[in-house]
């Protein structure tokens, strides 16, 4: 056996070096990985253990009160539910609506091309800049008031560009074979749409707007600019009525309260958010698959 | 068993030359399909060794195994032996890191990195430690691939703005920067234009004198070019092996003769 | 056919005017946001307002310097990208390099989840949580600091840049990584020196649309950094940002047509401002850099 002479041993110590270093790039790629699990079990453990002295029944059927152990979440509940049915009635037609429109119907066009582009910067307005023309147009200009409707009027122009690219997204996975396969019996485009291709993405439409309504939940900040406040202590009655919480705000309203028990109601409120949020998103996900094994 | 010896009538190669690799019974499984069975081989230092056969018949699969590239794709089983300087490098302790070192692989289709020409060179060499001057290397490199006097005042341009024949001499370089023992081929002329193939296989003929090569190719009119060995594949078998001028004269089998002529494939 | 298309005239005329509201929505955006602004600079100069140090349109005497606000927004911007783009292409890397299919089917839902939680909840738990563990570490962290609104934040926006990392790093053909690896590279050198670089463009993109969703972000720094305009680079302190101001001001009771009713749209401007730049910069970084593989 001879001895390894010193190229080798520079040679065996560069692979040494360089295995070692292989493991700790994959030590720290995992451990990157495992931050995010850690982060979200220690918010829902935070939350839950913070929460759940009040979770109840009453809970549900209450109305926010000055004593904690009498609060609960119903105007909130309420408002969040009058909201977001308002907001998808308007933001579901007109964003399916453009989104068709943009896919099957528009011209190559640099001005079609601008307005793609204007929709995507859309999507990354911040969302207080919505609560901003919310408050000038619905509010003051058209009269409104800090009404029920103009938040759900603010909401859809939030959620709008979210629904028309999810929604886009979803007319391209049709495939253009069934499209051609209509016009060549003579249909017009918007025959060819409106029985061919939008049935076969409605999977795709309807998951893109649980996720946007989703969204659209959770949002605070241009409610609050738009007038929704923190303590309403009956349900809205139409949308019209100008006094009207959501879930989000009631929390925040708890939350930034100095007692600690309104914090831990604002925990309850939030494990109450998080469970609507998780009913919808697996209804989305139920969906997905329940129409791709029928399209199959 | 033993690998299968080149005809003793051939003369290119003094009969004391060793083999610089060899497999012996190599086969190689893709979760239940064989896509190799059962080859042997010897590769001898300094050669061009032209693996052919119909597409399908397992000859890149059964190269990947010089190199233990097929390590990179799941579900892969080895048995059998390959060695290399009579070492057999899918022993256990064997490092493939270590081993890709001293096996060079250029691919079908021209992949180089999008890094300077200069960086596409000298960057194996540098995670590898090689010692020395790296411009006088990179410089070497690129001379001894035919590509120096085209490129050697762009040296910091992109290796993805050369033309294909361009890039693929391009990875031929960053190959024998590593000075390799052994180089392996597959079909590296098959995405390039008449002219480019040209090109590379005069860059064969003169890497041969440093180097050995294997070179996987399905055109047949090349192996019998460039190369000093052939071995014909089918359906994953070494149907024969041996000198090229034999094979494409006086080939012993009927499915090589066949082949030869062009009558499946 | 020419009465079928008369009878559809309708349906198109509604499809377009629905495209068109995006079209609508954007000039009032900027229609809005500039009219109340001009008002304002009418009676403070624009100088004053960019570059001066101190916030105080509620109290007299009234100041109108906005760098305390950016400052606070800043803040929590490279905070957030300090925590969210390390673990965000790290994540990334793992998901495309190392992770198997299995890993992949839990850490992807995973990350959606984490994006999908609202920003009131990341602010409660800012309060709840992170700004008790800084204290620990830090004893001089107050109540609202800057540093827990920047680590929810981070957070919030890293499945963006991990998500879009993946995606890029993806779309990097396997065959650069069989030349790296047949050079006798190990994968972790693969990944850092081959498949990082060559779906740079990508990466970079997705930090700066993170940088400029962390910008607009609201109710988490709300929560958890503070209402106090606070020149400053201590994230321990705490601060405002311009989105918190907007809500502070729309909570209270500021009558239309004030000074101080326009400073929401003057802040409303800026902010819109910052971000469109940035999503166009995003755009801009992946058209130009993006590499072709033919």
């Amino acid at each position: 056996m001879t001895e390894p002479s010193l190229e080798e041993k520079a040679l065996r110590q560069n692979l040494r070096v360089r295995h070692k270093k292989e493991k700790a790039f994959k030590f720290l790629c995992m451990m990157a990985s495992a931050f995010s699990l850690l982060f979200l079990f220690s918010l829902f453990y935070n939350v839950i253990s913070n929460g759940w002295s009040y979770v109840s029944w009453d809970f549900l059927t209450h109305f926010p009160s000055r004593f904690p152990h009498k609060a609960g979440i119903q105007s909130a509940i309420w408002g969040s539910v009058w909201l977001m049915g308002l907001t998808a009635s308007l933001a579901i037609p007109i964003g399916v609506a453009a989104s068709i429109y943009l896919e099957e119907f528009a011209p190559k066009h640099p001005l079609i091309k601008m307005v793609e582009v204007n929709i995507s910067n859309l999507a990354g307005v911040p969302s207080v800049v919505y609560g901003l023309l919310g408050l000038t147009i619905f509010v003051r200009v058209l009269g409104l008031g800090r009404s029920v409707l103009s938040g759900a009027l603010t909401m859809s122009l939030l959620v709008l560009p979210v629904i028309i690219i999810a929604s886009r997204e979803a007319l391209k996975t049709v495939p253009d074979s069934m499209r051609y396969a209509a016009l060549a019996l003579g249909a017009t485009k918007w025959q060819m749409v409106r029985d061919h291709v939008l049935p076969a993405s409605i999977p795709g439409i309807m998951t893109g707007v649980i996720l946007a309504m989703s969204r659209a939940i959770g949002e605070t900040a241009p409610l609050l600019i738009v007038g929704a406040v923190g303590f309403v202590p009956f349900n809205p009655r139409g949308p019209m009525d100008e006094a009207f919480t959501v879930m989000p705000i009631q929390i925040y309203n708890w939350a930034s309260r100095p007692q600690e028990a309104f914090h831990e109601l604002a925990a309850t409120g939030i494990m109450v958010l998080l469970v609507v949020l998780l009913a919808m998103n697996s209804i989305a996900i139920y969906l997905r698959h329940r129409f791709q094994r029928k399209n199959l | 068993m033993m690998p299968v010896q080149p005809s003793p009538v051939d003369q290119t190669l003094p009969q004391s030359v060793s083999p610089i690799m060899r497999t012996v019974d190599l086969s190689l499984y893709y979760q239940d399909f064989q896509a190799v069975k059962k080859a042997s081989l010897s590769i001898f230092p300094e050669t061009v060794t032209a693996v052919i056969g119909p597409s399908g018949c397992g000859k890149s699969s059964y190269l990947r195994c010089f190199n233990r590239m097929n390590d990179f794709t799941p579900g892969t089983k080895i048995d059998g032996q390959v060695f290399l300087h009579d070492q057999n490098i899918y022993a256990p302790d064997v490092d493939p890191v270590a081993l890709r070192r001293n096996i060079g692989m250029v691919f079908q289709k021209p992949n180089p990195f999008p890094k300077s020409i200069y960086h596409n060179v000298a960057w194996g060499p540098k995670i590898n430690g090689m010692a020395g001057d790296m411009r006088a290397r990179v410089e070497r490199a690129l001379k001894k691939s035919a590509l120096w006097d085209e490129v050697k005042d762009k040296l910091t341009q992109s290796g993805l703005s050369l033309s294909g024949g361009q890039q693929q001499r391009l990875c031929i370089a960053r190959t024998i920067a590593m000075e390799p023992d052994v180089i392996l081929m597959d079909e590296p002329c098959s995405a390039l234009d008449p002219i480019s193939t040209g090109r590379i296989e005069d860059l064969i003929f003169e890497l041969k004198k440093k180097y050995s090569i294997v070179i996987v190719t399905h055109n047949m009119q090349q192996a019998a070019r460039i190369s000093d060995f052939t071995v014909f594949m089918y359906q994953g078998d070494i149907v024969e092996y041996g000198p090229t001028e034999r094979i494409f004269t006086n080939p012993e089998k009927k499915q090589t003769e066949d082949y030869i002529r062009g009558k499946f494939g | 056919m020419k009465s079928m298309l008369n009878r559809e005239l309708p349906v198109h005329v509604f499809l377009i005017a629905s495209t068109l509201v995006s079209v609508v929505v954007t000039v009032a955006i900027v229609f809005v946001l500039l009219q109340e602004s001009a008002v304002f600079f009418r009676h403070v100069s624009v100088w004053d307002y960019l570059f001066g140090t101190k916030w105080t349109p509620l109290f007299k005497p009234q100041h109108f310097g906005f760098l305390p606000l950016l400052c606070g927004t800043l803040l929590i911007a490279f905070g957030s990208a300090i925590v969210a783009i390390p673990l965000g292409v790290l994540t990334a890397m793992y998901l495309s390099e190392y992770a198997s299919e299995k890993a992949q089917s839990i850490l992807k839902p995973l990350l959606e989840i984490l994006s999908g939680i609202p920003t009131v909840v990341y602010g409660y738990f800012a309060l709840s949580f992170v700004t008790p563990l800084l204290k620990l570490v830090f004893p001089s962290t107050q109540v609202f600091n800057a540093a827990s609104g920047a680590i929810v934040v981070g957070v919030m926006v890293l499945p963006m840049v991990a998500s879009l990392s993946d995606d890029a790093m993806r779309s990097v053909p396997q065959s650069l990584r069989n030349a790296g690896y047949a050079l006798g590279a190990t994968k972790a050198e693969v990944s850092s020196s081959v498949v990082f670089p060559a779906a740079l463009s990508g990466i970079l993109a997705s930090f700066v649309l993170a940088l400029s969703r962390a910008i607009g972000e609201t109710m988490a720094v709300t929560l958890a950094a503070g209402a106090t305009p606070n020149l400053t680079l201590n994230p321990l302190e705490s601060i405002q940002t311009m989105t918190a101001y907007i809500v502070q001001l729309s909570l209270g009771d500021t009558p239309h047509g004030t000074l101080e009713y326009q400073t929401l749209f003057v802040i409303g401007v800026t902010l819109f401002f910052i971000t469109l730049f940035m999503n166009i910069l995003s755009e801009f970084i992946l058209q130009k850099f993006r590499q072709k593989y033919d």
